[in-house]
């Protein structure tokens, strides 16, 4: 973590309380973890605004109320735009020490909810926007998104004769929230989840928009054992196919070089969605990492 | 009672002056004509301090209405202002917005659908979301827009109505032109509308979650809630304006206004701006001797059904004028109408559907007084008939 | 309570008036368990572990819990038996034991 005056916060210091439970969400849900451990974070006084998909289907099932804070669901596409209603409302009614935050996955964040997102950015409001990246619509049955990585079989980027799984790339979030001038984003992963809940703090302190890209396995999706969550999300990290990093005061830095990356091939193999890729795809995908992670070492601060 | 003070102003500012007086806390719209100069006004006020708001400039419709309802979550008086092809991108969140209780206030510039584009006026933009689960008021000229927008926020927050109101002014005829209107003094406004405060809200202090799904077996309840309370929602605006008359003296006759109709025999039934055009037509022929009147529909939804059979209880033909198609049949004010006639067991010899005023299509006194012809003759002829 | 507790005594709506105005209704309100969502269950062995919490971090449920004397719990009642704390644990002091039928 950059640019932080106070001390890292530690796991004992993290609250006790529960804020999402009892929920409905698949065994070894990676997007409800990152959902637990934010609310932990930004607590009692938290408006959770969440569109319909994963969270909020398993969330809010009358009279079954997986969330312990205020919360509520939002179109598909407005997740954003009822965060800034909800902030400019609490502002408007004098309603202080609140946290407007919301958890959309890939498909709310970079496909039909990025409108939204955009004009909340550019408008500066103050809410905590957290992507819970599980790279592809899950809630319908595993689509593809732009989010979903060049190569994973989806159930509409199947594997077949002719196209082996997606085909485009990731579209990189991050980034092109960090090109609107946000006041703080970053990249995150289950796999390290102290990292997560300390970015989340950063974000609960900014006074601005905050946009947080939290990487969150589906074992449902993914083909993955339900306990391998966590390790695949480290995973992704270690082998250099997903970066930790920050966007403050207009500049990116990179938290985390691990060095030597662990194998891509092991990381792809491990799941079901990329277990049809050959040598020269996977050769592919490193390629295309080493290439990023060169732009990176050059251009952002470690 | 209160004085206020005589403004020359348009329908769009009239509505930009009542809902400043409403003091809403949040307001968020997207520019489209012809409503634009509402939330210019809006803005201009917001700007120079007159309005203490938080005045979002956000990116399409879709958020102005998703923003609304999320301040609303949190108990704030919200208004958006839209129209047309803005209100169609609008839709998801009016039904959002209805079924979640939310008691948003728009107003909307009624304008044509493309295709083809085209900016002027018609009634196919509201008419064709009568199902959205909002109540849809019709407003006539500039005053009674300022009125009604005033009043909106007082049925919409009603703790037995909790539903969202739309108010329409026809584009350009009405939201353009420049009339004497009489703007209320805040004190006054204050005294009539109290703040908004409503249990169905997101509170710090009791978490609550909202929006939330409901399955097969509890969902028809919710459905059928909304719609008791959309339906409770016609006495509440009847005291809402024996309310307004008191206090700014100027009274409103509920959800219709039937004009000359004691003892009419062949009446037209429309609604918004044109109904302006119609009210001197039949003032001349009733001073020839003719027994014409006016049906003028204030609110579609709730929908004035019993109103309408009582006002018509003497007709012996009755069209319904209305700048709306619904394809394939009929103006969907007509199937309104009609149902209200039929369910009532009325007989008429002749219930007529004019079409008229489509994409800004003139409609002049010349064409209502042919529609009167039409009525008094005998002849037999397509009841749907474009004017 | 650091948690929501089930509603045991909880109605559901048989009249349009028991239901609540508009969609909204007090969070934390649960009235079922996903107990029988697992067929294995995590167990603890308490005289080993090392009170490291990175269990209670990582559980996707928020099912383990801490008692106040140092040691850890698992609510049994919405644990869904995923297995992320028995692979994350540092110091292999929780096993996944088969579900009777």
């Amino acid at each position: 973590m950059v640019n932080s005056s106070k001390k890292r916060l530690s796991i004992r210091e993290l609250s006790e309380r529960e804020f999402f439970y009892g929920h409905k969400a698949c065994p070894g849900c990676g997007g409800s973890l990152a959902v637990r451990l934010a609310l932990k974070v930004l607590g009692e006084r938290s408006y959770a605004v969440v569109p319909a998909g994963c969270m909020s289907a398993v969330g809010f099932i009358f009279p079954q109320m997986g969330f312990a804070c205020n919360a509520i669901i939002s179109t598909f596409p407005g997740t954003a735009s009822m965060l800034s209603g909800v902030a400019a409302g609490a502002r408007a009614l004098g309603l202080e020490n609140v946290h407007a935050v919301g958890f959309a996955g890939d498909g709310g964040t970079a496909d039909i909810g990025f409108q939204a997102l955009s004009g909340a950015i550019d408008r500066h409001d103050k809410i905590i926007y957290i992507c819970y990246d599980n790279e592809a619509y899950m809630n319908t049955g595993v689509q593809k998104s732009s989010l979903t990585p060049v190569g994973a079989r989806t159930t509409t980027s199947p594997v077949g004769q002719r196209l082996r799984g997606a085909v485009t790339r990731k579209k990189p979030m991050f980034e092109i929230v960090a090109a609107h001038g946000i006041d703080y984003a970053a990249t995150a992963s289950v796999g390290y989840p102290m990292d997560f809940v300390r970015k989340v703090e950063h974000a609960s302190r900014v006074d601005g928009t905050s946009y947080i890209h939290v990487f969150a396995p589906c074992p449902t999706g993914w083909g993955h054992e339900t306990s391998e969550t966590i390790a695949v999300a480290k995973d992704a990290v270690d082998c250099g196919l997903l970066y930790l990093a920050e966007y403050v005061d207009s500049r990116f830095f990179l938290n985390h070089d691990p060095g030597e990356f662990a194998s891509v091939r092991e990381y792809l193999l491990r799941q079901g969605r990329f277990r049809h890729l050959n040598e020269e795809e996977v050769l592919s995908v490193t390629v295309q990492r080493d290439a990023g992670w060169e732009r990176i070492r050059r251009e952002w601060k470690s | 009672m209160s004085s206020g003070s005589k403004t020359f102003i348009s329908g769009n500012e009239a509505i930009a002056a009542g809902v400043s007086l409403a003091r809403p806390h949040v307001i968020a719209a997207y520019p489209i004509t012809p409503q634009t100069t509402v939330i210019e006004r809006l803005a201009e006020m917001v700007a120079d301090g007159i309005l203490t708001a938080e005045y979002l400039h956000v990116e399409s419709e879709h958020s102005a209405l998703s923003a609304c309802i999320g301040a609303s979550a949190v108990g704030a008086r919200t208004f958006t202002a839209s129209s047309s092809q803005g209100l169609l991108y609008m839709v998801e969140c009016m039904h959002y917005a209805s079924g979640g209780r939310f008691p948003v206030v728009m107003m909307n510039a009624n304008r044509s659908v493309a295709l083809p584009w085209n900016i002027y006026g018609d009634q196919r933009d509201s008419l064709s979301l009568l199902d959205s689960g909002w109540i849809q008021a019709y407003a006539e000229d500039a005053q009674e827009s300022l009125d009604l927008v005033i009043q909106a926020f007082a049925i919409a927050e009603h703790p037995d109505v909790l539903t969202p109101v739309m108010v329409n002014l026809d584009g350009f005829v009405l939201t353009h032109t420049y009339e004497l209107v009489n703007v209320p003094d805040q004190v006054d406004v204050d005294a009539f509308l109290p703040p908004f405060q409503t249990t169905n809200r997101m509170d710090p202090d009791r978490p609550m979650s909202l929006g939330f799904t409901a399955g097969p077996q509890h969902n028809q309840a919710f459905k059928q809630l909304q719609h008791l309370a959309m339906l409770s929602s016609g006495r509440v605006i009847r005291e809402t304006e024996e309310r307004f008359g008191q206090l700014f003296g100027r009274n409103y006759p509920g959800l219709i206004e039937a004009f000359r109709c004691e003892d009419a025999e062949y009446v037209i039934v429309t609604l918004g701006s044109v109904a302006g055009t119609v009210r001197p037509v039949v003032e001349r022929l009733r001073s020839m001797g003719e027994r014409v009147g006016l049906i003028r529909i204030r609110y579609m939804r709730p929908f004035p059904g019993k109103e309408i059979r009582d006002a018509l209880a003497g007709a012996k033909a009755v069209g319904v004028l209305e700048k709306d198609i619904s394809f394939g049949y009929e103006g969907t004010v007509f199937t309104n109408v009609n149902s209200a006639l039929t369910r009532a067991g009325v007989q008429l010899p002749r219930l007529l559907n004019f079409i008229g005023g489509l994409g800004g299509k003139d409609i002049s006194v010349t064409d209502i007084e042919a529609l009167f012809s039409r009525l008094k003759s005998t002849d037999e002829g397509e009841t749907v008939t474009f004017i | 309570m650091n948690h929501p507790e089930r509603n045991t005594s909880y109605k559901p709506p048989s009249r349009l008036e028991d239901y609540p105005v508009g969609t909204a209704f007090p969070s934390g309100h649960l009235v079922e368990i996903n107990a029988a969502w697992r067929s294995e269950r995590p167990v603890i062995n308490t005289e080993r572990c090392t009170n490291c919490l990175i269990c209670w971090l990582l559980c996707p449920d928020g099912v383990i819990r801490k008692t106040g004397d140092g040691r850890l719990e698992i609510d049994y009642d919405y644990c869904k038996g995923c297995g992320i704390c028995a692979r994350e644990c540092r110091f292999d002091v929780i096993r996944m034991e088969k579900e009777g039928i």
